[in-house]
């Protein structure tokens, strides 16, 4: 089956002509027929773009071209805008939004040839961890477990992972702003990078947490990711917080090794109500890169019990900013009132879910006058030893290696009476977000419920390689082959 | 005497400090490259920045951020080599971000001064607190239909330096000085065009009343002040409802106020209790805004002759009086006129045409010295025809009239008109002969000891030749004849 394909075998299998780029799309345009309903992956399908995409990209082919994407079917989370497309956010306010402009990141996409099957589904405004928060519904997770509750892909980008690890696309954008491409990549058994905080571009892509935003890939190997990266990343004098440094060659790192690399084991990642098989995947993890050559060291990053805690200030608080524009004035809904305050407030009451509107509020009460003190400007300095706990292990080691999540993909339905521990999903991942570091998912094998866990690489600021090398090496040795039940 | 309102109480002095929005002279927005020309149709000259689309990202632009620092050298003010950009929230139609990014906590240019002078010739320095860089926000029409408001959003996104002053103001006039001066400063360094009529310049006045040695009192703020003359009327008026309540036992409340300029008073708008909390923090879409010193220093180096430096130029290098330098620096066009004037010439003599008959010139003809009938250089060589005799002073302002009106240089309008003066002693000697003739009664009064009636003379003298006599050999050939 074409859709069973790598992102890479089948660039290779285009370039020898095995098939084409419009059988590749409709490949998956068709498993997306079949599955999509089910699994609510896309918002929306753009199946006549997606064709003409690839019938241009074959006569590309048949020139010689070769554009490292060309013909190659993703999905877009639908956080990215895409000129023509509509772009919802997940959300009501968006309902019709249709962007006269195209991301960068989406941009590079289509400029190295790919070929964009459809907006992903996501937590709306990429805010949760299970994308129950969709205004377009639920996404369900392609894995199923013994009792035959419908799972969460994670979030917020369980659209593009559940897509992925679905064979409804070779691979996808993703955005993380506090684990939103680790977390879900580790629920679907598919690999995942957030890259360091300014190596893609944020413009174009609908803000929830300025500094701490950042896009990456989701597919279903480290190589795969490494190549999308590729085209993804850069330098754009329209995103301030852009870095002005070249793209390295992410693919070639994938193939580096661990052998002589230092691995960190933060001591505090560590802890007694972790659950037993999430421990021992951490520790088979570990065993696998000493085995390929790499030092396993303790580190510490004291302040990572402040990651949780400081994050849910930071990121309500940009969001509380950040989505003041969604007010019925100039795009997207409007309800009419009576006044101007009157048509905020039923736009807004109309246009936003309760996850939304929890946060913007927890925002507006964080930076409000007395409180700012108390809550942001301490979380920027709790910030900022956050980043230092990194830097210093950094000295030490070349990349920490961690858990993803705390336990596999749970029920939908699950943990929502409880905002809290659905954040709690976040633990192991928000400590990078808010330092700014890389961070890779990659399938480490399953729990007894037959459930993906994934690994967490972390590592220095724009050292995105050895990332890749040390996922890769962790890759090759879980030898992750298990496909999801659902897809039978 | 220094300015005060009288109370039942007694004298109180007036406490002034003014917040200036300046637009800045740049051709794009300060984070867009939507253009900034005024008067265009509404709506088109905005960015999906300027609007607040979804993903949109916001990028510093260069230029505006040199005006900024422009200014600040131009104030004598601390260049801030770091300086942030902070979000005030807060919801309105015509903010579409809802939010307006401003400097908060960290401005571009701190402490600096405005020196202002006064009528009795005594100058004062008004500290500059701060000046930072904003965005302005959109405009409102609520005019155009009768339930709806319209949006323009052509304002949105242009850069404003908002300069703040001390409370070092003590009257209105004061307070007028300082936004003459400012604006002239703005206007010479080519960072604000100070119009106020196009709202390229608003201030917010602050004002307190108190007695003489006491703190300073509550002060309320009167926004949006679009004229010199509002800004004193606003001043005075709010001062007087100042001491009028604090004197009916009350309590002055801190309050932002708008003028009504038809009713000359001010009402307020909206309390203390009900401001905004504008939820400030660092934009984290931007970069801390570092400067680099040596580009800084380019700047300074860049810099025009401030007013300050060319008023004690033209007194020292002209010798003009305080006063006469004031008034010829006050716009940079007319002291460049007036050096091109002056140039190799009398500068008193210069100054004295340009504040008298050249300005009456304009104002009567409803010109700026930028359009002037007259040009520099025709004023100039007018200044050469009397200095050479050709013509006298009288037949100089005769002259000059006719270039006002025709555009001509003087040597031609004195040649078609045949203005030249008369300096043949013979000529003149005959017309003297003729006029003592024709006035035997005046000439015997004279003889008797009226020594008034010389003056007389002379003017009978200069009718018979058409004014065109020279001035002194007229007097030298009367005296001559009279001993």
């Amino acid at each position: 089956m074409l859709t069973d394909l790598t992102l890479v075998q089948a660039r290779d299998g285009l370039r020898r002509r095995s098939f084409t780029a419009a059988e590749l799309t409709d490949a998956h345009l068709d498993a997306i027929a079949v599955h999509n309903p089910a699994l609510n992956a896309y918002i929306t399908v753009t199946a006549d773009l997606a064709r003409q995409q690839a019938a241009a990209a074959d006569a590309a082919l048949a020139g010689g071209d070769t554009r490292p994407l060309l013909g190659l079917p993703l999905a877009i989370k639908d956080l990215f805008c895409t000129k023509g497309t509509r772009t919802t956010a997940g959300s009501r306010i968006l309902e019709s939004f249709v962007p006269p402009y195209e991301s960068t990141v989406t941009a590079n996409l289509l400029r190295d040839g790919a070929v964009f099957l459809g907006k992903a589904n996501l937590d709306e405004f990429a805010m949760g961890s299970s994308n129950m928060t969709s205004a377009y519904g639920p996404v369900q997770s392609p894995w199923t477990r013994g009792d035959g509750a419908k799972l969460v892909p994670g979030g917020s980008s369980g659209g593009s992972a559940a897509a992925v690890a679905a064979r409804l696309a070779l691979g996808a954008t993703a955005t993380d702003t506090g684990g939103s491409i680790r977390q879900p990549a580790s629920f679907c058994g598919i690999a995942g990078i957030k890259p360091t905080y300014g190596r893609c571009s944020r413009w174009g892509i609908v803000a929830f947490a300025s500094s701490l935003d950042q896009a990456g890939p989701v597919a279903r190997t480290v190589e795969d990711c490494a190549v999308l990266l590729g085209s993804m990343a850069g330098f754009d004098p329209l995103d301030s917080t852009s870095a002005q440094l070249p793209v390295p060659d992410f693919a070639a790192a994938c193939a580096r090794g661990v052998r002589g690399l230092r691995i960190g084991v933060p001591r505090e990642y560590r802890s007694d109500d972790m659950p037993q098989e999430v421990e021992a995947l951490w520790q088979q993890g570990l065993g696998w890169l000493r085995e390929q050559g790499a030092e396993i060291v303790d580190v510490s990053l004291p302040h990572t019990k402040y990651g949780l805690a400081t994050y849910y200030i930071v990121a309500p608080a940009e969001c509380s900013s950040n989505l003041a524009r969604y007010d019925g004035v100039r795009f997207g809904l409007r309800v009419d009132g009576q006044d101007l305050t009157d048509l905020y407030e039923r736009t807004r009451a109309e246009g936003f879910g309760a996850e939304v509107k929890r946060r913007i509020m927890i925002g507006t009460y964080v930076l409000s006058a007395g409180y700012y003190d108390a809550y942001y400007l301490r979380a920027q300095k709790v910030r900022a030893l956050i980043l230092r706990d990194f830097m210093e292990a950094f000295q030490h080691v070349d990349a920490l290696v961690t858990p993803t999540a705390p336990s596999a993909a749970f029920a939908q339905g699950e943990n929502m009476d409880d905002p809290i521990k659905m954040y709690l999903n976040d633990i192991f991942t928000v400590p990078a977000s808010m330092a700014g570091v890389p961070g890779m998912s990659v399938p480490g094998g399953l729990d007894a419920q037959g459930l993906p866990l994934g690994l967490q690489v972390l590592g220095r600021p724009f050292d995105e390689e050895t990332v890749f090398a040390v996922a890769a090496a962790l890759e090759r040795a879980a030898g992750f082959a298990h496909r999801p039940g659902g897809l039978a | 005497m220094s300015y005060t309102v009288e109370g039942s109480t007694g004298p109180w002095e007036v406490v002034i400090g003014l917040e200036v929005h300046a637009q800045v002279t740049s051709r794009s927005k300060l984070f867009s490259g939507a253009a900034t020309a005024f008067g265009a149709d509404p709506n088109t000259q905005v960015s999906f920045v300027d609007a607040a689309f979804p993903g949109m990202l916001p990028v510093i632009n260069q230029e505006c951020v040199a005006q900024a620092v422009r200014t600040g050298l131009g104030l004598d003010a601390q260049i801030n080599l770091v300086s942030r950009f902070d979000r005030k929230n807060y919801f309105y139609a015509d903010l579409p971000a809802g939010y307006q990014i401003s400097q908060y906590a960290h401005p571009v240019v701190g402490a600096g001064t405005v020196e202002i002078e006064l009528p009795d010739g005594s100058s004062k320095r008004i500290g500059v607190t701060r000046l930072h860089l904003e965005q302005d926000a959109g405009k409102s029409l609520h005019d155009q239909h009768p339930t709806k408001s319209y949006i323009d959003l052509n304002r949105s996104g242009v850069a404003l330096m908002e300069i703040v002053s001390e409370p070092d103001l003590r009257s209105p006039e004061e307070a007028g000085a300082y936004l003459r001066k400012l604006r002239t400063i703005l206007r010479y360094l080519g960072t604000c065009d100070g119009n106020m009529e196009e709202g390229s310049m608003r201030a917010d006045v602050n004002v307190s009343v108190r007695h003489a040695g006491e703190p300073f009192r509550t002060r309320c703020e009167v926004k949006n002040v679009n004229s010199v003359r509002f800004v004193m009327q606003a001043i005075e008026a709010e001062a007087v409802r100042q001491v009028a309540v604090w004197e009916a036992g009350g309590t002055v409340d801190q309050e932002t106020r708008l003028f009504d300029p038809t009713r000359g008073e001010t009402r307020s708008l909206r309390s203390k209790e009900d401001a905004h909390d504008y939820r400030y923090f660092p934009d984290p879409d931007l970069l801390p805004l570092v400067l680099d010193e040596a580009w800084v220093a380019q700047l300074r180096a860049g810099l025009p002759e401030l007013p300050d430096a060319k008023r004690a130029r033209f007194a020292a290098g002209y010798g003009l009086p305080p006063y006469d330098a004031a008034v010829l620096v006050a716009d940079q066009e007319t002291a460049a006129f007036f050096e091109a004037v002056a140039q190799g010439r009398d500068a008193k003599q210069a100054a004295n045409w340009m504040m008298g008959d050249f300005f009456a010139a304009l104002n009567r003809t409803g010109r700026t010295i930028a359009d002037s009938p007259v040009s520099a250089i025709a004023l100039g060589q007018l200044l050469d025809l009397l200095a050479d005799k050709t013509i006298n002073g009288r037949i100089a302002k005769e002259v000059f009239e006719a270039m006002v009106e025709t555009g001509q240089d003087p040597a031609s309008i004195v040649e078609s008109k045949g203005l030249r003066q008369v300096t043949d002693t013979g000529a003149i000697d005959a017309a003297v002969d003729k006029v003592l003739a024709a006035h035997p009664d005046k000439l015997a009064e004279y003889r008797s000891g009226k020594d008034k009636l010389f003056g007389f003379f002379v003017g009978q003298v200069m009718k018979a030749m058409a004014g065109k006599g020279n001035p002194a050999l007229v007097n030298e050939a009367l005296k001559a004849r009279l001993l």
